[in-house]
């Protein structure tokens, strides 16, 4: 992998309108929902049934701020991871590219990095805009600070594990190479598997769905320990760390072996 | 010994779509300094071997090599090779200038090159414009221009003509002359014959994924068909009788097309009318076209080399 060749991925990410609507996507929804759920919970502070919402405010706060801006907004994450990839086989792009870079893994190996370091940059950002508003909005209620335990790691980690979601997303786009059945996939992986595991009784089932990747890999954004969790926080990360490296390899292996 | 840089070799290559065999124990080479004509009807597999030379596809069997290196084992390779294969080869919501600016970032080619590129094929005004919203031709030129990109010894063109307007076709033509003029390998695939006929120097034919001839043009032309002698005779009806008796074949009426005269030269035919005091008013050695002979050759894509033996003086296909 020369500097070239991640020069042109930067170029290539760049010079598609989709990367933009993706990323603006995906800091719109981020910041939109969580702002929207602080500002219902401010609002109903008084009101009774909310009582739950303050004690997770105590024990997970990040759970509370971060959870649905991000829940709904790593989709946006997701869908630029797949289609950075699946986009040239669409296009026939990848022809130039394969043409340009004929050894094809430092091809992708440029472009993981190059969409890694901005999906690193973009969620920095964004998990650090959503604390600030989100804690600004509650103010008044309960104070919640960086210097509280867990708080900065939970911010740090939300980072990592939209990060590494980023390249989990652009794996499987490789692998599949068809955009709709590529997000359809990630979708499914990441939002509708979990909780359907989570439905069934038992510690095998417990202990399964603790290791799905996106399962595993969110307990890094949680600024406490919760009873239910299989792993700890970094633990989890690794998990999905290991997730995404194994399908990166067999995306790497299908890149040169297959026809282009 | 080192190979020339210009050089393609295709060795016993083999690719097989499941069942289907697409390219099938094909050899050839493409020399520098004159334009290639890769001929053949379509599904004949002159893309398929075109993408196994550079890389794109892998071969079930076999190797080709430029210069005597793996597509995949050149550095840099749009600096040794320049290939235009689909057209729809790039991202239509990219620029043409940022489509060429990633490719040349990939072969550490300064930036003004793009901009070279794109004067040589005449879209500089619309450079900044999305790639996906260009005709054919347009994007033709845009792929013309990404194969120049690293100004490499070899060419390999799919079809370059393919939605050029008889002009651009022209341009071309005069371009990849050019080219070859100044020593780079041409390989340019085409079912257009008329095209190949003023383009090429040399040829390889393929059908059915295998090799019909490999040599040049005009050789091409002359030793896939039997000459012919168009004949106009008011006394055709004689002419007919004293032809057949000597041996010779006529095809043909006595109509205005007049008669077609195989197994026997002009002059022959002339001693003969005039033996009988026939009056000739037209006595024409007839070359076929190259369509003919492409369209002879490939029907049933009987091997050339496999006919060759009741062809007297030509020499092997495949060696010039």
């Amino acid at each position: 992998m020369t500097a070239g060749v991640v020069t042109a991925e930067w170029t290539k990410i760049r010079s598609v309108r989709s990367t933009m609507w993706s990323l603006l996507a995906f800091v719109v929804v981020a910041i939109g929902f969580s702002a929207l759920v602080a500002t219902v919970i401010s609002n109903t502070w008084n009101d009774p049934g909310s009582h739950p919402n303050h004690v997770e405010l105590v024990t997970d706060p990040t759970a509370v701020l971060f959870g649905a801006g991000f829940g709904f907004g790593q989709l946006a994450m997701c869908v630029l991871g797949v289609i950075v990839i699946s986009s040239e086989y669409s296009t026939g792009a990848i022809r130039s590219s394969i043409l340009a870079v004929p050894r094809r893994l430092p091809m992708l190996a440029a472009k993981s990095l190059v969409f890694a370091l901005l999906d690193l940059v973009v969620s920095a950002v964004t998990v650090f805009a959503v604390f600030f508003i989100t804690t600004a909005i509650l103010r008044s209620h309960v104070s919640i600070t960086l210097s509280q335990p867990g708080i900065t790691r939970a911010c740090i980690g939300g980072i990592l594990y939209l990060t590494v979601l980023g390249l989990f997303a652009l794996a499987i786009g490789g692998l599949i190479r068809h955009t709709a059945g590529a997000i359809a996939t990630v979708i499914a992986l990441v939002l509708v598997i979990p909780p359907l595991i989570g439905l069934i009784p038992g510690t095998i089932a417990n202990h399964i769905h603790g290791y799905l990747p996106t399962v595993a890999g969110t307990l890094i954004g949680q600024s406490s320990q919760q009873p239910a969790d299989v792993l700890s926080p970094w633990q989890g990360f690794a998990v999905f760390c290991a997730w995404t490296a194994v399908l990166l390899v067999a995306c790497g292996y299908l890149l040169i072996r297959r026809d282009a | 010994m080192a190979e020339p840089p210009g050089l393609i070799e295709a060795r016993e290559l083999t690719k097989r779509f499941g069942d289907k065999v697409a390219v099938d124990n094909l050899s050839f080479n493409v020399e520098p300094g004159r334009v290639t004509g890769f001929l053949g009807p379509n599904g004949a597999g002159k893309s398929t071997t075109m993408r196994l030379i550079t890389g794109l596809d892998r071969p079930d069997g076999g190797t080709a090599t430029i210069g005597g290196l793996a597509y995949s084992q050149l550095s840099k390779p749009l600096t040794r090779v320049g290939a235009l294969l689909e057209a729809r080869s790039l991202h239509p919501g990219r620029s043409a200038r940022n489509h060429l600016l990633f490719l040349a970032q990939t072969q550490d080619i300064p930036a003004k090159r793009v901009d070279e590129v794109l004067d040589l094929v005449g879209l500089r005004e619309v450079a900044g414009k999305r790639a996906g919203g260009f005709s054919l031709g347009m994007t033709q030129r845009l792929g013309i221009a990404a194969a120049m990109l690293g100004d490499p010894p070899v060419l390999l063109l799919d079809e370059p003509g393919n939605g050029l307007d008889p002009e651009g076709i022209r341009w071309v033509r005069n371009f990849m002359r050019q080219l070859a003029g100044e020593g780079r390998t041409v390989l340019v695939s085409s079912h257009l014959m008329s095209e190949m006929a003023v383009t090429a120097d040399h040829l390889v034919v393929i059908g059915l994924g295998k090799l019909i001839a490999d040599c040049s043009t005009e050789e091409f032309i002359e030793r896939s068909s039997e000459r012919s002698v168009l004949v106009r005779t008011p006394g055709s009806a004689r002419l007919r009788e004293l032809i057949a008796g000597a041996g010779g074949t006529v095809q043909g009426d006595d109509g205005p097309d007049g008669l077609i005269v195989t197994g026997m030269p002009a002059p022959r035919i002339g001693e003969l009318a005039a033996s009988a005091s026939l009056v000739l008013h037209e006595l024409t050695p007839r070359l076929p076209s190259l369509e003919e002979a492409f369209m002879e050759l490939t029907a049933g894509s009987v091997e050339f080399g496999k006919t060759e033996s009741g062809t007297a003086g030509s020499s092997p296909a495949g060696t010039p």
